[in-house]
């Protein structure tokens, strides 16, 4: 009678164990398709980011370890100084209009009753063109000729401006764009959560005898206080790898006034083919942001405890 | 309790409790924020009382702002939109002319026609759909199968995969740009070259830790007992994940649908260094490398052109674009 239940006992642990085992390379299965990209096109690029500025990189021979030359090299450059000033700039520019104007749009939005949907739809438009088509669309609406802006400014009486071909509007002019295409995202967000709130916080505080503005103050604000301060740190992180509007607007010019870091970078391993530099630039944007990454996660984990 | 009620009805901003899309998330949201809510005090209100809203100062100050805000938004977002599509219908003499003319004095859809021929608008928009739909192909197949083994068959090391998955989430694009170009372009022990392939495109786009945390997210929330239920039936967990994950995850798969074709489509800095061929290139990297060459007529034809499919699939998915908008803004 005992043997019989301890060999069956065995027998089901073995089967148990075989049931594991199969349960795994199951799941295995099930994941090697992403593991396989994820180990090609993010694990091996996220560690090869650190080789390479420490490398040399020709594509005859391996890769030449050099310390710390490539950094040298870019630090010493004339562009590596306003590369970073003005990486600092536009997130700073892009904050004050990108992140305060959609709270109050999405405010404002929240307030009416009638055409929200078609305000809703006309705000996010631009979000979804590819931001190449908005960006050309503006280098047209810039151009000192016949150019949409000049004309309008024309048309106040305002003396015209030289846009993108003036070291003090270039950047400027960068951060217009950039706002533009990118407003409805805060304004949408920021409205979801506005509809979060529970209107009868905001009855309390009147009842209080608070007006308005106390009431976004004291009411608003603290209840969307998470996603303002989520939503800071992702646009922080977003615009300073600022590329795209460079590259196609003013290629880092006029005299340097809108050459970023990331374009920097895409210029020295393309333009000048030193991938080394380009890898020690990304290295130093990375930790810059990974900063900004570390307080956002510190403030996730934060408010999950 | 009390204490806990009010903590609840500020869970909707938080990123870890927020479910937007979940399949039992809106029953489960709304019954925990209020629960002792009636029917009549349903109607949401915002910063200003309804009761404000009803005396003519109130009223006054109401239909200006929405006056001013109607024309604003028109005036900023849609009047841009408006002038790249009459500028593409305007002559070379009219579209240089000091001061521009609001209405062009002709429409001459010709433009459209020239910019599409002389631009090979046809091939860019072809190869522009298979990155899309390629890319949307293999981000189905590979992060729903992945999502699912990690969340119900909970492999060894399973959590340290998908902490590893979602470490990427951390690292910003921009600054493994360089050494995921090296690597396409020489891929490490199999030595591949991948410029110029949709490949580089595709699989790429697959390795997306978001989509995972949305979609793992989603399946941790369909009920043990469903699938139990269906491995003692005998199912096996292909059969499993096709015929009773799926059916039930189709919100998030929309989702995750739109996301990863919205992301090809929009993607520049990706496809412009990994597809430097002209006639391999996306539509947006094709506009833009031929620009300097182009009468400002036909490129406004060109843009408007590119934009289009965006403006169409937006007006079509609105619903779904605005969801996964919320869930993707709070990802971790």
């Amino acid at each position: 009678m005992t043997t019989i239940t301890v060999r069956g006992s065995r027998r089901r642990g073995r089967e148990a164990m075989g049931r594991a085992v199969r349960r795994n390379l199951t799941a295995y299965g099930f994941l090697c398709g992403a593991l396989i990209c994820f180990a090609f096109f993010s694990w091996y690029p996220m560690i090869r980011e650190f080789l390479l500025s420490f490398q040399k990189t020709n594509f005859v021979g391996p890769p030449e370890w050099v310390g710390l030359d490539n950094f040298r090299t870019v630090m010493e450059d004339s562009a590596f100084g306003p590369a970073w000033v003005n990486t600092a700039m536009f997130t700073l520019l892009a904050l004050v209009a990108g992140y305060a104007v959609p709270f109050v749009i999405a405010l404002v939005l929240n307030e009416l009753r009638h055409a929200k949907a078609y305000l809703r739809i006309v705000v996010y438009l631009p979000v979804m063109l590819p931001p190449a088509v908005a960006v050309l669309l503006f280098k047209w609406f810039y151009d000192p000729g016949p150019g949409l802006f000049n004309q309008i400014l024309d048309l106040v009486h305002l003396p015209a401006l030289s846009w993108l071909d003036s070291t003090t509007t270039a950047l400027i002019s960068l951060v217009i764009v950039s706002t533009w295409m990118n407003l409805g995202t805060g304004t949408l967000i920021y409205l979801a959560a506005l509809q979060s709130i529970p209107g009868e916080l905001y009855e309390a505080a009147e009842l209080d005898g608070a007006g308005l503005l106390r009431r976004v103050w004291h009411v608003t604000i603290p209840q969307t206080r998470l996603i303002l301060l989520v939503m800071l740190l992702l646009q922080i992180v977003a615009t300073m790898q600022v590329f795209i509007e460079p590259y196609l607007l003013t290629g880092g010019g006029p005299e340097n006034a809108t050459v970023t870091v990331a374009y920097l970078m895409y210029q020295y391993a393309f333009s000048f083919g030193n991938f080394g530099g380009g890898g020690a630039l990304g290295l130093m944007l990375m930790i810059v942001l990974m900063v900004f990454s570390a307080v956002y996660l510190r403030v996730s984990r934060d408010d999950k405890n | 309790m009390s204490n806990r009620t009010a903590e609840a009805s500020g869970a909707d901003v938080r990123p870890d409790r927020r479910a937007p899309v979940g399949p039992y998330a809106p029953a489960r949201r709304s019954g925990r924020r209020r629960p002792g809510r009636t029917g009549e005090r349903r109607e949401v209100r915002g910063l200003v009382s309804p009761h404000t809203l009803t005396t003519t100062r109130g009223r006054i100050v109401y239909w200006t702002v929405l006056v001013t805000v109607v024309v604003g938004f028109t005036a900023i977002f849609v009047f841009p939109l408006y002038w790249m599509v009459t500028s593409a219908l305007k002559s070379p003499e009219e579209i240089a002319q000091i001061p521009p003319s609001l209405f062009p004095e002709k429409i001459d859809f010709g433009v459209y026609k020239e910019a599409w021929d002389q631009l090979d608008l046809g091939l860019f928009l072809r190869n522009t759909v298979v990155y899309a739909g390629g890319a949307w192909l293999f981000t189905l197949a590979f992060d729903v199968s992945a999502a699912y083994a990690l969340s119900k068959l909970r492999p060894v090391l399973g959590k340290a995969v998908l902490a590893m998955m979602l470490s990427t989430l951390m690292i910003p694009p921009m600054v493994i740009l360089l050494p995921a170009y090296l690597t396409v372009k020489d891929l490490p022990i199999l030595g591949w070259n991948l410029l110029n392939t949709p490949w580089a495109i595709w699989l790429p786009a697959a390795a997306n830790g978001f989509f995972i945390f949305l979609l793992k997210r989603f399946f941790d929330s369909i009920p043990r007992e469903l699938i139990e239920a269906a491995e003692m039936d005998g199912a096996t967990p292909a059969r499993i994940l096709w015929s009773i994950v799926l059916p039930v995850s189709r919100p998030i798969l929309g989702v995750v649908s739109i996301l990863s074709v919205v992301n090809v489509w929009k993607d520049f800095v990706w496809p412009l260094l990994v597809q430097p061929d002209t006639d391999k290139m996306p539509i947006s990297v094709g506009i833009s490398s031929l620009s300097a060459q182009m009468p400002q007529n036909v490129l406004m034809a060109a843009l408007v052109i590119a934009s289009v499919p965006a403006i169409v699939v937006f007006l079509f998915f609105q619903r779904s674009i605005m969801a996964g908008l919320t869930a993707g803004s709070l990802k971790g």
